[in-house]
């Protein structure tokens, strides 16, 4: 038992039971509580892969922008808790099987997964060379078109948005 | 040296988690929450065949897994705002005006 895969056993396994917990909260604010623990643990699995710059990105943008704009929502809202209706409904027999059918295609890709790659960006240069310079050496040499349609995406929502929840009802 | 499939089972992990949380769970919020829980997971997915392929067009898709996450929460918020307004509910179920 050496410390890494302790380290790594404890993320592990406290992101699986940190997400169980999420999707079964009927308190909004509370799931998206736990959703944050969570992030911060996948957070920390990133530091196992030298991608810093993913654990940074991970907790600035899920954790500080998606999630307050999630819980800022919720808080909008004023959502009541209708007891009339239930928010959970029955794990039906064509969803299981979905269920079944998603876990069996991973389950086969695992099975066949087996990789013995030598990349350009061996562990030692990730190393040696921050995380974020090579991103930014590969985003703006070899994927620069992928950086401009990210900032399409990042501003064709930005309208929508403020179209959609910008219009007032007629009170 | 943790493998990859370890990588790779806790990330099946989550998003099966994920989904399941997405079809029985019925407010939209909820709905929201499991489908950036399955973002993530993609998201270890990809990160991690990147750090062992040794290839960092994985995390190129990545980020841009994260941008098509933030865009895809604004604009499902706004539309869930418009929805609250219309119906005064935040349940699915509620929703059966075009059911034809």
């Amino acid at each position: 038992m050496n410390i890494p895969v302790l380290f790594f056993s404890y993320f592990a396994l406290a992101s699986i039971i940190i997400s169980l917990i999420v999707i079964t909260r009927k308190n909004y604010i509370h799931a998206v509580l736990w959703t944050l623990l969570l992030f911060v643990h996948i957070s920390g699995i990133y530091l196992f892969l030298n991608a810093e710059f993913f654990a940074m990105i991970q907790m600035i943008v899920y954790a500080g922008a998606i999630l307050v704009m999630l819980i800022f929502v919720i808080m909008l809202l004023n959502v009541k808790h209708e007891d009339h209706l239930s928010d959970v409904s029955s794990l039906s027999i064509p969803k299981a099987f979905l269920v079944f059918c998603v876990l069996g295609v991973l389950a086969i890709v695992l099975q066949a997964s087996y990789l013995n790659t030598t990349g350009k960006f061996s562990i030692d240069l990730v190393n040696k060379v921050s995380d974020a310079k090579l991103l930014g050496q590969v985003f703006y040499s070899e994927a620069n078109l992928p950086l401009i349609i990210m900032g399409v995406v990042l501003f064709v929502p930005m309208i929508a948005a403020i179209v959609l929840a910008g219009k007032r009802s007629d009170e | 040296m943790v493998p990859l499939n370890a990588y790779l089972i806790l990330a099946a992990s989550i998003f099966a988690i994920g989904l399941i949380g997405f079809m029985t769970r019925r407010s939209i919020i909820m709905m929201l929450l499991c489908v950036e829980l399955m973002l993530n997971a993609v998201n270890i997915t990809l990160i991690s065949l990147s750090h062992y392929m040794q290839d960092f067009m994985g995390q190129v898709i990545a980020l841009l897994i994260i941008a098509n996450a933030g865009a895809g929460m604004a604009t499902g918020l706004a539309l869930l705002i418009n929805a609250y307004r219309l119906k005064k509910t935040v349940k699915i179920d509620l929703f059966k005006d075009m059911r034809g």
